[in-house]
């Protein structure tokens, strides 16, 4: 049952075979054995562990799949494969240790976003629900913006990403809404994923 | 003219997007919009088909040396894309930036890694002539010297018209009403030019917000303008898009191609000068109500009186202060 919550998406741009694998678990309880098999370069763990708190909504996370699916095709990766590349495209600056610390999996991480890239045939739908529901001792829960919204750590993202300054809700309009706040805290996201390691 | 335009063939990894495939998923659209000297500006989506995104691509410019090009081309896309996220930061309206690659490689069309030591043959569709002897001297140094297959970044898509239109619109009923002396008419032109004005001071709280936030545009006419409707007046009765009438909505500025951070006096005032002389060629009887975009941009920030103290300088000498180039 909880494997059904595996969402699979074919982004735009994208070359069709490239699926992307998406899902969200709380209450997670083994993060120390799962953040283990990445240091331990596991094969059979090449997943984005993301810590969810740091993810802001949907968009969020699949710019910074795009990211690096778009520097992976163009033989542009910095670190090991196209899955650590995801957390690192996450950052807004080009140390990598430190963009594991910030948005990858800790010891203590509860909420877990976790992708997977079909970068060859092998890789479906099928063997990664199936691995992950053997793998990961956490709640599925499905990968929309209403849940990430619920996960996610607002003052903890405007402090990763240096908008500390940045008011949630414009002062300026009158209509000035919580749901513009957010929708310019997006967009301030988006560019810093966009523009790291410009020169 | 009766040859059909090809535009260039799409940099990756958009060259997928027309590529026919079995998937059940529907076709990604890919419309060009329109296109200028240095780029082409193409309406797609970002990665789900709900989202519209804004596609401009830089293409190479095969008559410029390799190393040259690319340098120019990665500054400018850079120099937009860093203005765009300091004024989405900054509050000021403008389209956000999703993804911008500036490094494309002119042999990177597959998914290979392979590219960088495919340095020396890899360069036939690439006619520089002075190719060879960059390459000589530094093999680690390749990224610098290989020609570059130009850069794109992908914006949000802004809904709603371009200024241009909403005063074209308007220009075209002042002549039609001059014709009748009408009553009811005149009133209803008096209204209309009221709307006009009301517009006209938001450009210049729009010019100023983006001015407020260090970055001068470079290019402001009013086909860099757009009225983005406001979504919560979408259900409004009155509906009817018709040009000249979309005055409710928000000033968007758009095309920060020649943008620059700047908060010196003298390039603000070239934008506004800018601005003036576009409305004066373009739209010839809304120049004399230009004055109310001055009178909008005056109270939108601190530093605006002493910028339209050095208009006055600009207007008597033309934008070009230094005389070089």
């Amino acid at each position: 049952m909880s494997s059904s919550l595996l969402d699979t998406i074919h982004l735009a741009h994208l070359p069709p075979s490239m699926a992307v694998h998406v899902a969200v678990y709380r209450d997670v309880q083994n993060a120390p054995f799962l953040r283990q098999q990445l240091l331990s370069a596991n094969s059979e763990f090449e997943y984005a562990f993301i810590d969810a708190s740091v993810v802001l909504s949907r968009t969020h996370a699949l710019s910074a799949v795009f990211r690096a699916a778009n520097d992976f095709m163009n033989g542009r990766l910095k670190s090991r494969n196209v899955h650590s590349e995801i957390v690192f495209s996450l950052n807004p600056t080009t140390n990598i240790a430190e963009s594991f610390r910030k948005f990858g999996i800790t010891d203590s991480t509860k909420d877990l976003l976790v992708i997977k890239v079909s970068v060859t045939p092998e890789i479906t739908h099928d063997s990664v629900a199936a691995h992950l529901n053997q793998y990961v001792e956490g709640t599925p829960v499905p990968f929309d913006d209403e849940t990430l919204s619920k996960i996610a750590d607002v003052a903890k993202i405007k402090k990763a990403y240096k908008l500390g300054t940045l008011n949630t809700a414009p002062p300026n309009q009158a209509n000035g809404t919580h749901d513009d706040g957010m929708k310019r805290l997006e967009l301030s996201v988006l560019g810093a994923i966009a523009l790291r390691g410009a020169t | 003219m009766t040859t059909t335009y090809h535009p260039p063939p799409l940099p990756p990894p958009f060259h997928h997007t027309l590529t026919p495939n079995l998937t059940t998923t529907s076709p990604i659209p890919m419309e060009l919009i329109t296109q200028g000297a240095e780029a082409h500006l193409y309406k797609t989506t970002y990665l789900s088909p709900a989202t519209p995104a804004a596609l401009k691509i830089r293409p190479a410019k095969p008559y410029r040396h390799p190393v040259l090009d690319r340098r120019l081309t990665r500054q400018r896309v850079l120099q937009e894309a860093r203005c765009l996220v300091r004024l989405v930061r900054e509050g000021v309206s403008v389209p956000g930036v999703l993804a911008v690659d500036w490094d494309l490689n002119s042999n990177s069309n597959s998914n290979s890694n392979s590219n960088s030591n495919e340095n020396g043959n890899g360069n036939e569709n690439s006619r520089g002539e002075g190719q060879g002897e960059g390459n000589t001297g530094s093999e680690d140094n390749g990224t610098e010297a290989k020609a570059g297959n130009g850069a794109w970044i992908l914006m949000e898509w802004i809904e709603g018209i371009a200024l241009k239109e909403v005063f074209r619109g308007w220009e075209a009923s002042l002549k039609d009403n001059n014709r009748d002396e009408n009553t009811a008419e005149e009133q209803a032109a008096a209204a209309a030019e009221e709307r006009v004005k009301a517009l006209l001071r938001k450009i210049g709280v729009a010019v100023g917000g983006l001015h407020r936030a260090g970055v001068v545009h470079g290019d402001l006419t009013t086909s860099n303008l757009m009225l983005r409707p406001t979504p919560s007046g979408q259900q409004s009765g009155k509906g009817e898009k018709v040009e000249g009438d979309g005055d409710e909505g928000e000033i968007v500025l758009i095309d920060f191609g020649l943008a620059s951070q700047s908060i010196q006096d003298e390039d603000r005032a070239v934008d506004l000068y800018v601005l003036e002389r576009a409305f004066g060629s373009t739209h010839p009887r809304t120049e004399r109500l230009f004055g109310e975009v001055l009178e909008g941009y005056r109270g939108s920030y601190r530093g605006a009186g002493s910028v339209m103290k050095r208009l006055e300088d600009v207007r008597m000498r033309g934008r070009k202060r230094s005389m070089l180039g």
